[in-house]
């Protein structure tokens, strides 16, 4: 391939670091260091830059690195960007110490939230587990510039290898095809737990990135699951949407993205959402009926933690599990609003009681109180009192 | 600093000057075991018949009334920062010292800003030798970097008030700004154009100085009511267009962060508050400027409403925040120390319940106890700490003073001192070995709060035991650190440092707690 001069970061953003690499003929390395925190780290940082542009296979080159203080993590996915902007397409990658591997993600773990991290931003990334969401979403889609996606996949894939996201589903969401590939190609590796497909409109697209990603994952030998959360952005993929649901054993959900959805419709987008009630409740049986989560849009107003929170009430009464939140203080109030109260939960147990105790004297009919307990009654009281467990609102001891 | 200073190791092992400035130094011994006797120093005897019996002490300018005060080189001025960033005096009076032709004076603020950086050029030309006080921005470089003829001493706002009365410091000419005063010296912060809150740290200086001269843009005719400086410890009043800029005490630490992280911390410390039961009624808390401090301010105000709970007193640095608090009944006092912005200033003027203090009430030594060791619970921030909960407020990591050190040392009295700091900044860790510079003892320092965890001084026990049962991550400090030092790639290098002392931490009893020593340039 030829080389050129490869640029990556931005050398005005805080914790981000800007690295240029232009080739020559001969001479070695001639780098030109910068760095906020030089005092601390400068050597450290020469010596990491060194080694990464090595295994990157870079031998000759004069070499900018502007830094603001980035973390060692996206020095690296900085470095690399560059060096393979540069052409230098056949190096591998040199990581910094690799944080302890999660366990696995569960199928039906719980998903009341999931919490968006743009994919090109180095600086909030190693506190987006702190505020607890269910799921951490690493975006390579809309919040990245289209210049900016190849540096975006690198520090995705460094911080899902580097950065402990605590008790948070690591999710990446990927771009529309084709990119979808080299962004899969890039981040699978560093094992994330689930991907979010946009753009989803026909179950082919998803058949295809069930296959890309099993084309990858058996170059790894890597076993551990990969859930697949489609996201239906258009009126063709809400009509579709349960050929979508049943297109991967991958896929653990079903979600909406209403900014595209109320776009394609030519209609405005409320906060009561009453023009969207169609698709959500169509989505929603689709995934009921598939045997899999439904998961709703964001709020986008991050003041308005009232509406935010009849939102997320509104959601759950139409079978909705969880929803994506913007900004972390939206995370307790998506948690409250799609947890079982606690009356529910007294109910639920009462009902699972009676039951086990009617099935112990051998009645065929249960009854709590005067009120005569039909089986799907029953069922959604265990399915109920299952959830409300996962979310920690049962103390043990509880049946 | 030229020559060499003998250095000797205090009680927590760091290395102190025995002389500072040509003074002599005890070296720190130890929590409250520095008592001296004897008696406090006291200003010259006048009599009121050397004084205008109209009690009309007007001169016509700075110039005439440092003349009249009989300025003479060596000599100690002092001023005030009640207006922060936006004071116009403390600097023209030196000018106009320099101006006079006088050279090699102390100059003793209590605090200095940037507005105040001219001072480097004094400094240059010899009007000035040496600063006692606060140095950040450029004045905090410029000693930083030896280039200061005297050593800097750094004091607390309690320690300048123990200063002045151990006649550590003798201060000759004190110089104070006033939004309003009357011709006999009356003054007060509260009213006027230029109303700025309390006087309080010039009320030591107004006590103890050989002369006083009180500036002001707002004369108004005998009594100027409410006076917090009396006009009997007055020499002389100067009428002058403008003493300050209010807008500019609002600094960028007064404002409430966005940061998630920082949010975090704030939730965290206010939920340790309810959780351990400090939040109860008749409770009282300090929270300083900075954006984690504000916020927790919001977030405790959510609380305590949810709880029906009422403050007896909150402590500031007052800001809309406390103000809002009083206001809605939710505090019955606030005793301020100084105003952080205009709705503190406008609360000073208009609310009876919102009292100006001074460093003698809340922080002073000397004083026969102090409100600050009075308070429930008080956040404070610092640059560093270390994993034995001692911790840095004055130097950054790499050695070069940026803070003063304000009522900090003094609110570490509080029941309950939190620090409520970010794991790290940029990529350096803010948990350390051992701080830079030692500023206040980790003896009372008992919880530091970061959006990582919270890790409880473990001397502290009784609090361990009232948040069995919280919710909060209660964790060691060194697994803080740890984890921290893991993503930023290890321990941050050391600043090069050399033996060279620029300046001394004094701590609030008058002993030297640390040195700041000069940093060596070195390429990056």
């Amino acid at each position: 391939m030829a080389r050129g001069a490869g640029q990556a970061g931005n050398d005005d953003t805080r914790s981000d670091c800007m690295v240029r690499i232009a080739p020559v003929e001969d001479g070695g390395l001639d780098l030109h260091l910068e760095s906020k925190v030089g005092l601390y780290y400068g050597d450290s940082i020469r010596k990491q830059t060194i080694d990464t542009l090595k295994a990157a296979g870079v031998k000759h080159a004069r070499v900018e690195v502007r830094d603001q203080g980035a973390l060692p993590f996206a020095i690296e996915a900085r470095l690399e960007a560059a060096a393979r902007l540069a052409g230098y397409t056949e190096g591998r990658p040199d990581l910094p110490a690799a944080a302890a591997l999660p366990s696995p993600s569960e199928r039906n773990r719980l998903r009341r939230s999931r919490l968006f991290i743009p994919g090109n931003d180095p600086k909030i990334r190693s506190g987006a587990g702190l505020p607890g969401a269910d799921g951490v979403i690493l975006d390579l889609e809309d919040s990245v510039h289209s210049g900016a996606k190849d540096a975006a996949r690198l520090l995705v894939r460094n911080a899902l290898y580097c950065i402990e996201f605590g008790a948070s589903e690591r999710m990446v969401r990927v771009n529309p095809e084709p990119l979808a590939v080299i962004d899969l190609e890039a981040v699978l590796p560093a094992r994330p737990d689930l991907i979010l497909i946009p753009k989803v409109e026909k179950a082919a697209q998803v058949v295809r990135i069930d296959a890309a990603i099993n084309r990858i994952l058996g170059t790894t030998g890597e076993h551990r699951p990969v859930w697949l959360m489609p996201i239906l952005e258009t009126g063709k993929g809400i009509e579709n949407a349960f050929e979508i649901a049943r297109a991967s054993e991958r896929i653990a959900a079903l979600t909406i993205g209403l900014e595209d959805y109320t776009a394609d419709l030519g209609v405005v987008k409320t906060r009561e959402g009453a023009e969207t009630l169609w698709a959500r409740s169509r989505l929603v049986n689709a995934a009921a009926a598939a045997g899999i989560q439904a998961i709703d849009s964001v709020y986008g107003d991050v003041d308005d933690e009232e509406g935010l929170r009849a939102w997320g009430e509104r959601s759950r009464a139409l079978g909705f599990q969880g929803m994506g939140c913007v900004h972390p203080r939206q995370v307790p109030v998506v948690h409250d609003t799609y947890s079982p109260t606690e009356q529910e939960v007294d109910r639920a147990l009462q009902i699972v009681q009676a039951y086990e105790e009617a099935e112990k004297k051998g009645l065929a009919v249960v009854s709590l109180g005067s009120k005569m307990i039909d089986p799907p009654v029953v069922e959604r009281a265990r399915r109920l009192v299952e959830q409300a467990r996962k979310a920690g609102r049962i103390r043990e001891g509880e049946s | 600093m030229s020559g060499k200073t003998e250095l000797v190791q205090n009680v927590i092992g760091r290395k102190v000057p025995v002389q500072v400035n040509g003074n002599p130094q005890i070296p720190f011994k130890g929590l409250g075991q520095h008592l001296p006797n004897g008696r406090k120093a006291a200003p010259p005897v006048r009599s009121a018949s050397s004084y205008p019996s109209d009690g009309d002490k007007r001169v016509t300018d700075i110039r005439t009334a440092l003349e009249k005060c009989g300025l003479k080189s060596g000599m100690t001025i002092s001023s005030h920062h009640h207006f922060r960033n936006g004071d116009f005096i403390a600097l023209e009076t030196l000018q106009t010292a320099g101006k006079i032709g006088v050279k090699d004076l102390l100059w003793f603020p209590s605090a200095s800003f940037p507005c105040q950086a001219p001072v480097v050029d004094l400094m240059e030309q010899g009007v000035v030798h040496h600063i006692e006080g606060s140095m950040n921005g450029p004045l905090g470089d410029y000693c930083s970097r030896g280039k200061m003829k005297g050593l800097g001493v750094l004091r607390s706002h309690g320690g300048r008030w123990q200063a002045i009365q151990d006649g550590e410091v003798h201060i000759n000419i004190a110089v104070i700004a006033a939004p309003t005063a009357d011709p006999f010296g009356n003054c007060d912060g509260s009213h006027g154009p230029s109303a700025c809150g309390s006087l309080g740290f010039a009320l030591a200086d107004s006590i103890y100085a050989d002369h006083v001269i009180v500036v002001t843009d707002n004369l108004v005719p005998f009594p100027c009511v409410p006076w917090q400086i009396q006009g009997n410890n007055v020499d002389y009043v100067v009428e002058v267009e403008q003493v300050g800029d209010p807008s500019q005490i609002v600094s960028g630490t007064t404002e409430i962060t966005r940061s998630p992280e920082r949010l975090r911390i704030a939730q965290f410390v206010a939920t340790l508050l309810r959780d351990a039961g400090i939040m109860k009624n008749g409770f009282s808390f300090q929270a300083g400027a900075g954006g984690i401090a504000l916020a927790f301010v919001g977030f405790l105000k959510e609380m305590m409403r949810q709880n029906g709970v009422k403050a007896r007193f909150v402590r500031g640095g007052s800001t809309s925040y406390l103000v809002d608090l009083l206001n809605e009944g939710l505090t019955d006092y606030i005793l301020d120390g100084q105003t952080f912005d205009l709705a503190g200033v406008a609360g000073i003027g208009s609310n009876p319940r919102h009292l100006a203090t001074s460093p003698f009430t809340s922080y002073n030594h000397h004083g026969k106890g102090n409100f600050a060791s009075m308070v429930d619970a008080v956040v404070l921030g610092a640059t560093e700490v270390d994993v034995n909960f001692n911790a840095n407020v004055v130097t950054h990591s790499d050695g070069r003073l940026l803070h003063g050190i304000g009522g900090w040392q003094n609110c570490l009295h509080s029941r309950c001192t939190i620090l409520a700091i970010p794991s790290f900044r940029d990529r350096i860790p803010v948990i350390v070995d051992q701080v830079t510079t030692l500023t206040g003892p980790g003896e009372l320092i008992d919880v530091i709060a970061t959006e990582r965890g919270i890790a409880v001084n473990p001397r502290r026990s009784d609090l361990l035991d009232a948040l069995q049962g919280s919710k909060l991550p209660i964790r060691p400090i060194r697994e803080i650190k740890a984890e921290v030092e893991r993503f930023c790639g290890g321990a941050p290098r050391k600043p090069d440092l050399t033996q060279d002392p620029v300046a001394v931490i004094k701590w609030v009893d008058g002993t030297v707690l640390d040195t700041v020593f000069q940093v060596k340039d070195r390429a990056v």
